[in-house]
């Protein structure tokens, strides 16, 4: 295809229009932000923008409806995790039980350091009991590299209560007490 | 108050007199004008791009913001705490040099300009020199070596290209903007700044000022657009194009002595919007409510001091307003419209006033 090269003519050759042309948009974007105060950008710390949702912001631990950890310790999400910025303690043999009524175990210690955490989702992705969610922090600040390693208590407090429609164990639960009586149907 | 300075002799009142107004017009207008012109440009150049601009800096200690007016205090901290960093390959003595022959003609221009009528028994103007203009031109073409040994100084490609970019759009520009003059001075018959003010007192036609844009308005178009040339600003500022030439002459530098540099150019298009209002707008007159005669007071020596200041204004506004709407011209471009279209231009403009004059007062004396 051939391209038409257009010839400017006497009158776009001096300049003149794109001149007055600048002074119209220039003059449309200032008149915008000073008289009509509307600036594309934010004052940032005093106003913030609406995180959308699903945004994949820090990771947390969550509470199921109950106050009750969710995590299992199963060290999934440990191994999953590229950049290796979550490092759990499982309790072991003797360990504290779980808070949860049916659930084997829950973490000794969970950290994620948050210098190290790339926001993959990787994590949320492979976690079985839906106990660690990318919520919608995206400033984490701190004044030391030790300062910005969440264990799980802080992890757990940021990360909130979780109200999922599956309510997994509570199912489990069920099953459990219905095999208790079992044969249930006695006719 | 001032006693004792008429008790000196003449030639010592003269010293002592343009000492003051030199102290007065360095320290009280100009840098605070360059300081807060820095902080205009960025705020209008954030308001035309749809942003907010440095609005936080204030008194400091307190909450107190005002508009982020604080800015340039800021800024100036921020310059002389930084580290003065010096490349290993450097020419130092031109490296040295470079920013003090940028800053030094900037401030040397605004000698001549008669920034107001009279305050008291003292004419403002620094220096009422007869051949005003030519000085001024005189010292324009200076502050190109600033930026010509900057670039060889810096010696690396970047800020060398800058340089020699500078060296040849100064020269050229500087031409047309010389013989764009010419035709004030063919009508006004006079070099002194303040006696081509004193020519555009009164009315023209009845209702328009007597400026000389109205007379000479291809002069002035010639004359405004080879200022931005000469200051180096968008649409022509090649020598220190950012996107081409990382900074041009000054990517070197760095703490005071770029700051040397920022001054310099912003006190050139603090020079040029004056030299603008002298020649082509009437300086402190306006026509109206006698203000075209000399004040006779002390309030309206201020008021003269004033106008001038505010048409002045209006002009260093332009040359930031400018910035956001013409793309940079190409080298080429550049000189094409320097060499083969404005010099031909100011020729033919020189021509036409003679004649133009010629034939007028002829007729006149016949």
């Amino acid at each position: 295809m051939i391209v038409k090269r257009p010839e400017l003519s006497w009158w776009e050759r001096i300049y003149l229009p794109a001149i007055l042309g600048g002074f119209k948009v220039t003059g449309k974007h200032f008149y915008r932000t000073v008289f009509q105060r509307k600036s594309v950008t934010m004052q940032y710390p005093e106003q913030k923008w609406t995180v959308p949702e699903g945004y994949r912001g820090a990771p947390y631990l969550v509470k199921d409806p109950d106050g009750n950890t969710k995590c299992v310790s199963c060290q999934l999400c440990e191994f999953v995790c590229p950049p290796k910025a979550i490092k759990i303690t499982p309790p072991g043999p003797d360990g504290q039980v779980a808070d949860r009524v049916n659930a084997e175990k829950m973490p000794k210690e969970f950290e994620i350091n948050m210098l190290r955490c790339i926001f993959c989702g990787f994590c949320q992705e492979v976690c079985p009991e839906e106990a660690i969610f990318l919520q919608k922090d995206y400033s984490l600040t701190g004044l030391s590299r030790g300062e910005m390693i969440y264990n799980k208590e802080k992890l757990l407090n940021l990360g909130g209560v979780h109200n999922g429609p599956i309510k997994k164990w509570e199912h489990k639960l069920k099953e459990a007490e219905e095999q208790e009586s079992f044969p249930v149907k006695q006719n | 108050m001032f006693d004792w300075i008429n008790n000196l002799s003449p030639g010592m009142q003269t010293a002592v007199w343009a000492t003051i107004k030199i102290l007065g017009v360095l320290f009280l207008a100009v840098l605070p004008m360059v300081s807060y012109y820095v902080m205009a440009e960025r705020r209008i150049s954030a308001w035309i791009q749809d942003r907010v601009g440095p609005n936080r800096v204030g008194i400091p200690l307190t909450k107190i913001k005002l508009f982020g007016l604080g800015q340039p205090a800021a800024d100036a901290v921020k310059a002389i705490l930084k580290e003065d960093f010096m490349p290993a390959h450097v020419r130092k003595v031109y490296f040295w040099l470079a920013p003090m022959l940028t800053l030094i003609p900037a401030f040397m221009v605004l000698a001549v300009i008669p920034f107001g009528s009279t305050l008291g028994a003292q004419k403002m103007v620094i220096a009422d020199l007869n051949v005003g203009i030519l000085y001024t031109f005189g010292i324009v073409s200076l502050g190109v070596y600033g930026i010509v040994l900057a670039g060889y100084a810096a010696n690396s490609k970047y800020p060398f290209l800058g340089g020699i970019r500078s060296s040849a759009q100064l020269v050229s520009y500087e031409l047309a903007m010389g013989m764009s003059v010419v035709p004030v001075f063919m009508l006004v018959g006079d070099l002194n700044l303040s006696s081509i003010i004193g020519y555009q007192q009164g009315t023209l036609l009845g209702f328009l000022p007597n400026w000389l844009i109205f007379k000479l308005p291809f002069c002035f178009i010639i004359f405004l657009i080879s200022a931005f040339a000469e200051t180096n600003r968008l649409p022509f500022d090649l020598p220190e194009s950012e996107t081409e030439l990382v900074a041009g002459y000054n990517t070197e530098y760095s703490s005071m002595k770029f700051a040397m540099f920022f001054m310099g150019e912003y006190t050139n298009m603090i020079a040029a919007s004056a030299m603008m209002v002298t020649l082509f707008f009437g300086g402190w007159t306006l026509p109206f409510a006698g203000l075209d005669q000399p004040a006779t007071t002390i309030m309206g020596g201020f008021l003269h001091i004033g106008i001038f200041i505010g048409k002045m204004l209006f002009f260093m506004v332009l040359f930031i307003w400018v910035r956001w709407m013409l793309p940079r011209f190409r080298y080429d471009q550049l000189m094409d419209l320097g060499w083969r279209r404005f010099v031909p231009f100011a020729l033919a403009n020189i021509l036409f006033y003679a004649v133009y004059i010629w034939a007028t007062t002829s007729g006149a004396a016949n």
